[in-house]
């Protein structure tokens, strides 16, 4: 079995990426978001926020609850310019 | 024989960015500097690399926030020498320099693409204005040219250029990834010395005999010379030492698709609706436009993303490029341009308030040109003749008797 843990799939950021970036010292998760491009993806960390949060409190040995989300973005989720352009149209 | 290969001087560029090796947040606050510099944006960071490199000591950099939380992190990350003005013009080409040797000197990949810069006109009135900016960028030897609009279809064969009645281009200017650049400046300056300190809300400045004495939400210091890079947030910093500086936040948005195959040559933008897009090289279109600017009369910065911005890019986009309509938006958000009253920078000693310095006033080019002005500054700061941009970018200007304000930037874009 591959050792690669892969958390965030849509820019393949793995487990030891995490603890790499615990390690030297990153304990905030917007800035795990920048060290390691996490959440920066189609998905916007939909999908890997929970298990990035998870691994960034067990590497420092913290509680989940304590590490706010990264601030969430628009839109909810991808969407179409041409959507988007129709909706802006009087 | 063959020769050896021997490896080059500098590890390569590798795909991941690496930010500093210690965490400034880490960084324990000295009880004396020489130098304070209020900001760790690029503007703040490269000076203190700058003035490090020269061999200046005890220079620490205070933040409120994170590496890359303001300006610096928010921005399209566009890198351009065309200007309408003779000292932009040069500035740029220099910071150019920088940019292009930044990933060999600071052993840091910048995702660095020159592809160009095309600009488009839909008005005789903004094409002339195009056509003589083009002469001056052309007597600083600067290789920009006009073109048709048949011309920029070949650059860029997605545009719908109907609307069009001139363009120009260079093919010398480019994009880079922000990030690195700060993480790269703040990795050589704390190799030479520099503390770098984030998570310090500076809350007071108050002056004592030569001396500031700086309140932080992280401790207190005392400190020979400050130097204000705040950016939008300077106007703030002014009033805690008692001085007044002009500039205004400007709230300007920008989106990310998701990441397409590369198509997208130069950084393309309209003169008239201030639309800019670009292709990283992570595959994304990133871009934004100009909306009616908002009613601030408190000076706060704002952040908040808008659906009105996502709304006017999209439609400006699609109008642009009718093929992107089906390209989804992953992501939008908010960032400040740092708006002086003429639209120039303001650097330099701060009226009424001697040993306190600022560099602010960049009006959504601050990035940019961070390499270049923060290499002068180090210079001004070590006490060398000044680069004519003090001068004409002086921040008593806008006070009576000040010198009259030089001739206003007239490419300013997003």
């Amino acid at each position: 079995m591959s050792r690669k843990v892969i958390l965030c799939r849509c820019e393949d950021v793995t487990l030891a990426d995490v603890q790499r970036a615990v390690k030297l010292g990153y304990g905030d998760i917007e800035e795990i978001k920048r060290y390691t491009g996490f959440g920066t993806g189609p998905c916007q960390g939909k999908e890997c926020l929970r298990e990035i949060a998870c691994a960034i409190a067990s590497a420092a040995g913290r509680d989940p609850g304590t590490l706010a989300p990264f601030t969430s973005r628009p839109p909810l989720s991808p969407t179409a310019l041409g959507v988007l352009a129709a909706a802006g149209r009087k | 024989m063959t020769p050896a290969r021997t490896p080059p001087a500098t590890p390569a560029a590798t795909p991941a960015a690496t930010p500093p090796a210690t965490p400034p947040a880490r960084s324990a606050l000295p009880a004396r500097a020489d130098v304070v510099i209020i900001g760790a944006g690029v503007m703040g960071l490269a000076i203190a690399y700058n003035l490090a490199a020269r061999g200046c000591k005890r220079i620490v950099v205070l933040d409120a926030h994170y590496l890359a939380w303001g300006a610096s992190g928010r921005n399209g990350g566009g890198v351009r020498q065309q200007w309408s003005t003779e000292m932009n013009v040069r500035l740029m080409q220099e910071s150019m320099e920088i940019c292009a040797h930044f990933a060999e000197a600071m052993g840091i990949n910048v995702w660095m693409r020159r592809g160009g810069y095309l600009f488009l006109a839909r008005t005789d009135a903004a094409a002339e204005r195009l056509t003589r900016n083009v002469a001056l960028q052309n007597r600083c030897d600067l290789p920009t040219r006009m073109i048709t609009p048949d011309e920029a279809q070949t650059l860029v064969p997605e545009l719908d250029t109907a609307p069009f009645v001139g363009a120009c281009y260079n093919a010398t200017d480019g994009i880079v990834f922000p990030w690195p650049f700060l993480w790269g400046y703040a990795r050589a300056a704390q190799k030479r010395g520099v503390t770098i300190r984030t998570g310090a809300d500076v809350t007071a400045i108050e002056r004592r005999g030569d001396d500031f004495r700086i309140a932080t939400s992280a401790g207190t210091l005392t400190a020979g010379r400050v130097v204000c890079a705040a950016g939008a947030w300077s106007p703030r910093i002014a009033r805690l030492v008692g001085g007044t500086l002009p500039d205004r936040p400007v709230r300007h948005e920008i989106l990310s698709t998701e990441p397409l195959k590369p198509f997208l040559k130069p950084m393309v933008s309209v003169i008239e609706s201030g639309l800019y897009v670009s292709q990283s090289l992570r595959g994304e279109l990133v871009g934004g436009v100009s909306l009616p600017e908002e009613d601030n009369p408190d000076g706060q910065v704002r952040l908040g993303a808008r659906l009105e911005f996502l709304t006017a890019m999209a439609r400006g986009l699609t109008e642009l490029m009718p093929r992107l309509g089906h390209v989804k938006v992953v992501r939008q958000w908010a960032g400040p341009y740092d708006v002086s009253p003429d639209g120039d920078p303001i650097v330099g000693s701060l009226p009424g308030v001697p040993g306190f310095y600022v560099v602010c006033g960049f009006g959504g080019h601050g990035f940019m040109m961070a390499p270049v002005v923060a290499r002068h500054y180090a210079a001004y700061l070590c006490g060398e003749t000044p680069h004519p941009f003090f001068a004409a970018w002086r921040a008593d200007r806008f006070t009576t008797g000040g010198t009259p304000a030089p001739a206003r930037e007239e490419m300013t874009i997003g």
